[in-house]
C-alpha cells in the first residue's frame, strides 16, 4: 500500500467511525427521550 | 504492522452507504410517510411522529439497500445506474445486503416497539412487496411490474396514518391507491425516453415488450382512473373542499400532459418532451397533492372551510 493509499485508507475509515458514532449517539439520545415521552 | 490492499480492502466511504438507500426515492417515500401521519386525525407526540418517519425511512433505504444488491448486475448494464456503489466496485455485494437487512430489521423493530405494531407489520409488508415481490419476482418477469411493484412505494402514507390512528380505514387505502395509480404513468413516461437502457439491461418493461403504442394507451388509461382516485378522499367525505379543488386541478392537468403523450408517436431525433413533462410533472403532483392534504387538514383544524 503506497503512503496515498494509506492516507485514503485512513481518511475513510475515520469518517466512518465518526458517521456510526454519531448515529449511535443520536439513537441514544432518541431512546432516552423516547422513555419519558413513552411513560 | 503494514497494511496491504490484498488483505485490507479500500473501506467503503459512507457516502457510498447512504447513495445506497436511493435518498432521492426516499425523500418521497419520507414526505407522503409525513403527510399520512398529519393528515389522519388524532394527535401523536412529535417524538413518536419523528419516529415513525425516521422508521419509514429506514425501512425505505434497507428496501432499497437490498434492491440494489440484487440488481448489481442489471445496474452495471445501464447508464442511469451504471455509477451505483455496487456496479461501480466501490463496495463489496455483502456489505450492501448486509446494511439493508440491518436497517430493515431495525426500522421494523424500533416502529412495533416505540410506536403501534400494525404500523411495523404493515412497514414490514412493504418492505417485503418491494425487495421480494417487485425486485426478485416481478421486475424481470411481467411488463407489469411497474402496475404491481407500485405498491410498494404506495405504503408510506398508510404507515404514517396507521401510526396516528391505529386502524386501517377507507381513507389510507384510498392515500394508497392514489400512488398506487400514480405510479404506471410516472414509470413509464420515464420508461419511455430511457427504454434502450431497460432493453440492454434485459428487463420486460412496457415499451420494450408491448410497444410504445400501448404503452402510451396505459398512460392515459391510468391517467383517467388517478383523477376520481385522487379526489376520492373529498366525495367519500374524509376531506374538506381545499383538498378536493387542488385534487381536481391537478388531476386535470395530469391528464392533460398525458393526451399528448398517448397520441403522439416517436420521431427520428425525438426529444421526447411530452413525456419529459409528463415526468416531471408527476413528481410536483404527487408533491403538491399530499401538500393539499395537510394543509386542508391543518385549515380544518384551526377552523378554516371546516
Amino acid at each position: 500500500m503506497t503512503p496515498e493509499e494509506r492516507t485514503e485508507y485512513l481518511a475513510r475509515q475515520k469518517a466512518r467511525t465518526r458517521v456510526i458514532g454519531l448515529a449511535l449517539a443520536s439513537l441514544a439520545v432518541l431512546f432516552y427521550v423516547l422513555t419519558f415521552v413513552r411513560m | 504492522m503494514t497494511i496491504t490492499p490484498a488483505t485490507h480492502p479500500m473501506p467503503t466511504e459512507w457516502r457510498d452507504f447512504f447513495a445506497l438507500t436511493k435518498p432521492r426515492v426516499m425523500s418521497l417515500v419520507i414526505f407522503t410517510g409525513l403527510c399520512g401521519l398529519l393528515a389522519a386525525p388524532g394527535d401523536i407526540h412529535p417524538v413518536i411522529g419523528f419516529i415513525t418517519v425516521l422508521c419509514i425511512a429506514a425501512g425505505a433505504g434497507g428496501a432499497a439497500s437490498l434492491n440494489q444488491w440484487w440488481e448489481a448486475d442489471i445496474d452495471a448494464k445501464m447508464k442511469r445506474t451504471a455509477a451505483r456503489p455496487l456496479p461501480a466496485g466501490r463496495m463489496q455485494r455483502s456489505d450492501a445486503r448486509d446494511f439493508g437487512f440491518l436497517l430493515c430489521g431495525f426500522s421494523v423493530m424500533i416502529l412495533g416497539l416505540a410506536v403501534h405494531w400494525l404500523a411495523a407489520i404493515i412497514l414490514a409488508i412493504s418492505i417485503v412487496y418491494y425487495a421480494v415481490i417487485y425486485t426478485i419476482w416481478l421486475k424481470p418477469r411481467t411488463p407489469q411490474n411497474i402496475v404491481i411493484g407500485g405498491g410498494a412505494g404506495a405504503f408510506p402514507p398508510v404507515i404514517g396514518w396507521v401510526a396516528v390512528t391505529d386502524e386501517i380505514t377507507l381513507m389510507p387505502v384510498l392515500l394508497f391507491a392514489i400512488i398506487f395509480f400514480w405510479t404506471p404513468p410516472h414509470f413509464w413516461a420515464l420508461a419511455l425516453f430511457v427504454q434502450s437502457d431497460y432493453a440492454k439491461a434485459g428487463i420486460p418493461m412496457l415499451p420494450v415488450v408491448k410497444g410504445e403504442a400501448a404503452t402510451r394507451r396505459q398512460i392515459l388509461a391510468y391517467s383517467v382512473i388517478l383523477l376520481p382516485v385522487a379526489v376520492a378522499p373529498w366525495i367519500i367525505g374524509g376531506t374538506g373542499a381545499v383538498y378536493g379543488v387542488v385534487a381536481l386541478a391537478l388531476s386535470a392537468v395530469f391528464l392533460a400532459f398525458s393526451i399528448p403523450v398517448a397520441r403522439r408517436r416517436r420521431a427520428e431525433t425525438d426529444a421526447m418532451l411530452p413525456e419529459k413533462r409528463l415526468f416531471g410533472y408527476s413528481i410536483i403532483y404527487l408533491f403538491a397533492l399530499f401538500a393539499a392534504l395537510v394543509a386542508d387538514r391543518l385549515l380544518a383544524r384551526i377552523g378554516v372551510f371546516a
